[in-house]
């Protein structure tokens, strides 16, 4: 019997519609297990302090307390996410050693016989803390003097020896000097939370084999088995990850941060622990996408030809990189924007701040470039005395045309998009932009 | 404090739990009985995912004291479906794409059920108004509440050929 491919071009029902409409869809903290125990988590009160000490005699006492774990029970304790594709170095802490970078910053695990009995411990922990300045700015981060939020001595992440990750492209200042006009913007954004509406979870499950069974709604399953059984140092194979149920995440569960105390915590304890998100550490701790601050500089031609753009970007990583440098590096490919444009400069900085990590989030540092530089366009399209869409259809990079970071244009779509995007507004387009094709070897053809 | 027993209904079963003071119909719902179609999304009434009805009536289980329904009948979504056919308004979800992740559907679906019971003709904006206080962070609002609609019309042809 050969399986019926044949499904463009009809409806198919989803494999998992009959479980989410009826509720016997399992999600991860629909799981119980007999014995089961709970962790929460202690967090700085503040947003950058040294921790002078940490008392546990209080919490040791509340009824249901099982135990504490610190940073010396953590086998591999600073870790970078990225770690498992070459990035470097290694600068997360599990649980917080000697100074916390954010309000947030996990320092104890508590393990107890309820929820309830967590929380009381986790408010009984009595924290000495050495407060110090904090930085919140990505441009003061970087000025002499601001306070140094990595261990390594400044705030950026160092692509290949470079604070910035960097694309040369022509010769931008020869053509700003020759441009007719000179559009400048700088363009501002929040952190944006994903706020899935099932909370980052997990339940780590010792089994007789010795390996341990880790329920999870992460995004990434092989991502935070790997990152888990390296913070862990235990061989993949003791870790059995079940996942692929996930209650909205929109890039806010590829981080790995509820397993590896989980399963730390079951390893100690012998017993099921869960370590489940409550809705104010969703909002307040969980990664969001970055804050960014976007300066945009282009020379344009009369006739609205850009000849020049200088792109100067800071993503605000918060205490920790996570996921940023990565979306720093997709940024900087694609910040001059899907347009044909000779001469193009782009310094794209990944900054450390005081502020709660920022990580993935659909777009993945693109979004926030498009926004960037589509108000750019209206803008020169307003300088030269166009209308938006001439502007676009005058500059779109088509097929074979080279892309500032060296990639030839193959797949462009963005003349047939605005010609789709035209009709479907009810806006009529020249003859010669209804005529245009991505491909100009197809153009006027037949 | 001295823990009490608490008797009521889920659906057609009669049940009797050994509680704490203050502990919510949406935890006994979810740990003590296994109704995990129960969601928890916030736990504290934002967001619409632990809806259940108690005597018809949606309420938000995360926010009620379990004591509240000693006596009264609480339906959850596992009531709601024949064991070999889907309720109207659980086929409209999935004939509308009314879903990705699903963590809010049953909520979705509950409050659904309780507007369409009380008003079998609703207008889009009350349908909208009785979803108000139910998130959805993936699909939007627009399949859910055609679903809603169409469930509608579908609900009132069946009980004109049963008339």
């Amino acid at each position: 019997m050969t399986a019926d491919l044949h499904v463009v071009g009809r409806s198919v029902p989803r494999s998992d519609g009959v479980g989410h409409v009826t509720g016997r869809t399992l999600f991860t903290t629909d799981r119980s297990f007999p014995g089961m125990l709970h962790l929460k988590v202690v967090r700085s009160p503040v947003h950058h302090a040294l921790v002078r000490g940490i008392d546990l005699s209080e919490a040791e006492r509340v009824p249901g307390f099982v135990r504490a774990l610190t940073h010396v029970d953590v086998p591999h304790n600073v870790y970078t996410i990225l770690g498992l594709i070459g990035v470097e170095p290694e600068e997360e802490f599990v649980l917080a050693e000697d100074r916390v970078r954010y309000k947030g910053e996990p320092i104890v695990a508590i393990v107890a016989e309820t929820e309830a009995a967590a929380l009381e411990a986790v408010a009984c922990v009595r924290l000495d803390l050495e407060e110090l300045p904090a930085v919140f700015d990505v441009e003061e981060a970087l000025r002499p003097g601001a306070p140094i939020v990595t261990h390594w001595g400044n705030n950026t992440f160092m692509y290949e020896g470079h604070p910035c990750r960097r694309v040369r492209f022509g010769d931008v200042e020869a053509a700003f000097a020759r441009a007719d006009h000179i559009v400048e913007g700088v363009y501002n954004t929040k952190p944006i939370e994903h706020a899935p509406t099932e909370t980052t979870a997990c339940i780590a499950v010792p089994e007789a084999n010795g390996r341990y069974a880790v329920y999870t709604n992460t995004q990434a399953l092989y991502f935070s088995l790997d990152n888990t059984a390296i913070i862990l140092q235990v061989p993949g194979s003791r870790l059995h990850f079940i996942g692929g149920t996930v209650g909205g995440a929109f890039g806010g569960k590829v981080d790995v941060i509820v397993e590896p105390l989980a399963t730390l915590a079951a390893m100690k304890t012998g017993r099921p622990v869960k370590y489940a998100f409550a809705r104010w550490e969703e909002m307040q701790v969980s990664s969001t996408r970055s804050a960014w601050r976007i300066y945009v500089k282009d020379g344009v031609m009369r006739d609205g030809r850009i000849v020049a753009r200088k792109v100067t970007s800071y993503a605000d990583s918060g205490a920790y990189s996570r996921q940023t440098p990565y979306a720093l590096t997709k940024h900087a490919a694609n910040a001059a924007g899907p347009y044909a444009i000779p001469n193009v400069s782009i310094d794209a900085y990944c900054v450390y701040t005081n502020h709660v990590p920022s990580s993935a989030m659909r777009g993945f540092g693109i979004t926030m470039a498009s926004f960037a530089i589509e108000v750019q366009m209206d803008r020169i399209a307003e300088a030269v005395g166009l209308d938006p869409w001439s502007v676009r259809f005058l500059n779109a990079y088509r097929n074979g045309d080279m892309k500032p970071h060296r990639k030839r244009a193959e797949d462009a779509t963005l003349i047939e998009t605005m010609q789709a995007a035209a009709a479907f507004v009810g806006h009529e387009l020249t003859p010669e932009q209804a005529a245009m094709t991505s491909d100009p070897r197809r153009e006027g053809g037949e | 404090m001295v823990s009490s027993i608490v008797s009521f209904q889920v659906g057609d079963r009669e049940v009797e739990v050994l509680v704490a003071p203050m502990t919510t119909l949406q935890t006994v719902l979810r740990y003590q009985l296994g109704y995990t179609a129960v969601k928890e999304g916030c736990r504290q009434g934002g967001c619409g995912s632990c809806a259940v009805l108690v005597d018809g009536e949606p309420v938000l289980s995360c926010l009620l004291p379990v004591e509240d329904v000693a006596g009264r009948r609480v339906t959850t979504l596992e009531a709601l479906a024949e064991p070999d056919a889907l309720h109207p308004i659980q086929q409209a979800f999935i004939d509308h794409l009314a879903f990705q992740c699903g963590y809010c559907t049953p909520g979705m679906v509950m409050v659904s059920k309780a507007l369409l019971d009380r008003d079998p003709d609703p207008s889009r904006a009350e349908i909208l108004d009785a979803l108000a206080g139910n998130v959805c962070r993936c699909t939007g609002y627009a399949p859910i509440a055609e679903a809603v609609a169409d469930a509608a019309r579908v609900l009132a042809s069946r009980g004109a050929q049963s008339r």
